[in-house]
């Protein structure tokens, strides 16, 4: 019984790691450039279609399309912000969020008329069965493990960039004060284009591990925005660290939730949510400046 | 020597009014002339007025991007459902009743979700949403995902209710647009104003911006509820994933950017515009969608002031007098 | 040769007109004051050199070239460096991370972080420090040593002695003239004239949007210097 629970949990955390990697595309953008992508959950699904487009027309195994998925995304999320982000920012609040709702519209749209509502799956050839066996009822599959320390190298990564890089002061200063920074040499457009990119290459990574980890189809988009926005709640705004707890919890919660009741798994997860927001809005792990 | 004066009405809204009395005696009298079709699709289309309306004052006047306010368009479906075939009532009674329901659930939805900000209010608002749709989804009494029909309109005759839900549709966007004309020509209008310009001026100048933004919230989801009763009322059926769609939302949005948003006259071009493609392009299916999409991405890179906005701008035309005139003479 | 120059400079604030037509020059080498009341469109000035405002594309040229409504980060590339009107560190990065991203203009240059911290040794004791809990002398110190890790060939000052005590501003400003020997040339605008004057060759004098006074600083007499800063 105990050990039912502890494998549920278990789960719950290899998900969360999932999550966390949503999660940690957003908070990024929103602390570089105070920009929230409505279309961010969109993006991440294009990802794993992409990996299925790579599939379908070269014959490649998701792993071996992920190089490709991640450039592409890199240069899309760089040109996105380019061409059509940058015009946002900077114009008050409805721009940014009426455009990234728009785009996130054509996306899912785009998916649908292209691949039709079908559900759809990025075949991981064994990989996604075999598990470790700890004990009677523990059973730790390799892939979600695997996804849950692509996560953590994840996080570790962006933190070296942001503290330790010459790149990551560049963001860091463009974040605190976009004008000042222009003084000493850096173009602030680029500064966000770069930015943007590096997120699209985290949520093309996400994609693809989310394609290979379940099924997935167009109208999927929008869930994964909610989780992400919700493991950044949870977590509290300002670590990278935070948002991956904040990832974690969630995804315990709906696991913990599906085990009660299946109808209720999700749910689990948005009360957690609102109980934070409720009784600590800045959130389980928040990093004040 | 020259006094000057302040003057709220101009020659366009003074001719403009005189035509929407002209369109609103057309609109009384229409189940007489016109046939039941027409009747369903003009109750859709007032129902969609009413919304823009409502987004119109969170967001153009309010400045709260909210993609969650279906939410109280399903709370008000549900509300009719359950006073209707579970209480009893009179559905037509139910109508005003939902958007009461819808606005006291806004309450403290509200108080929870004004702890955010910005992008991730909007988010935030989606969530709750969401939450509403999975709790109604998860209530055996109202059909849970499969939803339910609305029995206790079998009672009723046709004849009677197709006219019946049409006026009160016709009431329902003559009201919403009453409402938010008579909000912006008071002070709370000033307020509204002011908040849509600067926030942080009007807080200086000693407008409770928190507590004129709550109400506006309030307000806008009552309008929702009475919408999500009309609507489902007048298709019988109710379930949660149709009442608690985002899209609803995305239709919304487009109407009121494209329209023009932070004016009245624009949401009423923007549901013109929409239900004209809507009757054109609804055929191409996802492709109506992309480039509704790609439309509102592109009027509000560009013309960021919507239909109405340059339309306005260029000819200086402003159909409903919110706004005060100084002039001189007399 | 001439390093700096403006001719007929405008610049707006929305539908508001801050400069209304200035013509000033600056020689190689030389440090000129800017000095005026509140409001006379001394920032303005200096904003409007390093890019930060619309202007004209032939009203700056700098070092031979055209260079009015360049973007500001274009202007630091080519050697123009702006200590703003506030010092304006990075909050989340500490005084050295300052320092480091000073070098974002990618020039070459004699200044490194060991010469910044010889040039202003309290630095180097508050290095990594976050570069909010300075003092204010402190924090203007490291402004422009964030100003100077560019490698700048002019450095554009904005009032840099405001809300600073006078052994602080006489610490900073002893520093000066020392930098013209490394081949950077200044513009310092500040509300203190005396100080100002003592170091610069140049003094230029602001009035509502307009030069109403220049000359060699060690000429000008007080008389002169209040009539065109009040306009009496």
């Amino acid at each position: 019984m105990f050990g039912e629970w502890l494998n549920t949990i278990v789960q719950g955390v290899l998900l969360g790691g999932l999550y966390g990697m949503f999660a940690m595309g957003l908070s990024l953008i929103w602390g570089v450039m105070r920009l929230v992508n409505i279309a961010h959950g969109d993006f991440i699904l294009l990802g794993a279609y992409l990996a299925l487009l790579c599939g379908e027309t070269a014959g490649l195994h998701p792993l071996a399309a992920l190089p490709a998925v991640v450039a592409l995304m890199f240069a899309l999320g760089f040109v996105l912000q380019r061409g059509v982000l940058n015009r946002t920012l900077g114009k008050g609040l409805l721009p940014p969020l009426l455009v990234t709702f728009g785009l996130s519209i054509v996306v899912q749209n785009l998916l649908l008329q292209f691949y039709s509502a079908d559900s759809k799956a990025l075949s991981a050839e064994g990989l996604t069965t075999a598990s470790l066996r700890l004990g009677d009822s523990l059973a730790i599959g390799w892939f979600p493990l695997g996804v849950f320390l692509a996560a953590l190298l994840m996080g570790l990564g962006l933190q070296v960039l942001f503290a330790r890089t010459a790149f990551g002061r560049k963001l860091r200063a463009t974040s605190d004060d976009q004008e000042t920074v222009q003084l000493v040499g850096v173009d602030e457009k680029k500064m966000y284009a770069l930015a943007m990119g590096l997120a699209f290459a985290m949520m093309g990574l996400a994609g693809v591990l989310l394609g290979m980890r379940t099924s997935f189809s167009p109208t999927d988009g929008p869930a994964n925005l909610l989780f992400a926005f919700e493991a950044v709640v949870i977590g509290g705004l300002g670590s990278f660290w935070g948002t991956f707890a904040g990832g974690i919890l969630l995804g315990v919660a709906q696991t913990v939730g599906f085990r009660l009741d299946p109808g209720w798994g999700l749910l689990v997860g948005h009360f957690v949510f609102l109980g934070v927001l409720l009784f600590k809005p800045e959130g389980l792990f928040p990093k004040t400046r | 020597m020259n006094t000057a004066y302040v003057e709220r009405a101009t020659a366009a809204s003074r001719i403009g009014a005189g035509f929407a009395v002209l369109l609103l005696a057309a609109g009384i009298s229409l189940p007489w002339w016109s046939d039941a079709g027409t009747m369903r699709l003009l109750v859709e289309f007032f129902c969609f007025l009413v919304m823009a309306q409502m987004w119109n004052l969170l967001a153009g006047y309010g400045g709260l991007v909210s993609i969650g306010q279906q939410a109280y368009l399903g709370l008000g479906g549900y509300a009719l459902f359950a006073l209707a075939n579970h209480a009893g009532l009179n559905p037509f009674l139910c109508v005003p009743l939902a958007g009461f329901v819808a606005a006291l659930i806004a309450w403290p939805t509200a108080k929870l979700v004004f702890r955010l900000r910005g992008g991730y209010f909007a988010i935030g608002t989606w969530a709750v949403a969401e939450v509403f749709r999975l709790l109604l989804a998860n209530v055996a009494t109202f059909g849970g995902g499969s939803g339910q029909s609305l029995r206790a309109m079998a009672a009723i005759p046709r004849e009677t209710r197709e006219p019946a839900a049409y006026l009160m549709a016709l009431a329902a966007a003559v009201a919403a647009i009453a409402v938010v004309y008579l909000l912006l020509r008071s002070r709370h209008g000033l307020a509204l104003t002011a908040i849509r310009d600067s926030e942080v001026a009007s807080a200086s100048q000693g407008i409770d911006v928190a507590f004129t933004k709550f109400w506006v919230y309030i307000v806008s989801a009552a309008g929702f509820g009475v919408v999500g009763a009309l609507y489902y009322m007048n298709i019988l059926r109710i379930s949660p994933n149709a009442a608690f769609d985002v899209n609803w939302t995305a239709y919304v949005i487009f109407i009121v950017v494209i329209g023009g948003i932070g004016t009245i006259e624009g949401p009423i071009v923007g549901t013109l515009l929409f239900f004209l493609l809507r009757e054109t392009l609804a055929q191409f299916g996802a492709w109506y969608l992309i480039a509704l999409g790609l439309i509102a991405v592109v009027v509000m890179l560009y013309f960021p002031g919507g239909l109405w906005g340059a339309v306005s701008k260029k000819f200086d035309l402003h159909l409903f007098p919110v706004r005060r005139w100084l002039r001189s003479g007399k | 040769m001439t390093l700096l120059a403006t001719r007929g400079l405008t610049a707006y604030y929305g539908d508001f007109q801050a400069l209304f037509g200035v013509d000033f020059e600056l020689e190689e080498g030389e440090i000129a004051a800017v000095i005026g009341a509140n409001g006379a469109g001394k920032s303005t000035f200096l904003r409007s050199i390093a890019g930060l405002h619309q202007v004209s594309a032939d009203a700056v040229s700098f070092a031979g070239g055209s260079v009015g409504g360049l973007g500001a980060h274009r202007l630091a590339r080519l050697g123009v460096s702006l200590v703003p009107e506030g010092r304006r560190l990075f909050p989340s990065l500490s005084v050295e991370e300052n320092l480091l991203v000073g070098k974002s203009t990618g020039r070459a240059g004699p200044w490194t972080l060991a010469r910044v911290y010889a040039l202003f040794p309290r630095l180097g004791e508050r290095r990594d420090s976050p570069a909010a809990l300075l003092s204010g002398g402190e924090q203007q110190m490291a402004a422009i040593g964030r100003a100077l890790m560019g490698n700048p060939r002019l450095l554009l000052c904005d009032e840099i002695s405001l809300g600073l005590a006078p052994i602080v501003v006489k610490a900073i400003y002893d520093a000066l003239p020392a930098l013209t020997h490394e081949g950077v040339s200044l513009v310092i605008v500040e509300q203190d004239i005396g100080t100002a004057l003592a170091v610069a060759q140049r003094a230029w004098c602001f009035q509502h949007g307009r030069v109403s006074l220049c000359g060699r600083a060690d000429e000008l007499t007080r008389d002169a210097i209040s009539r065109a800063y009040f306009g009496l």
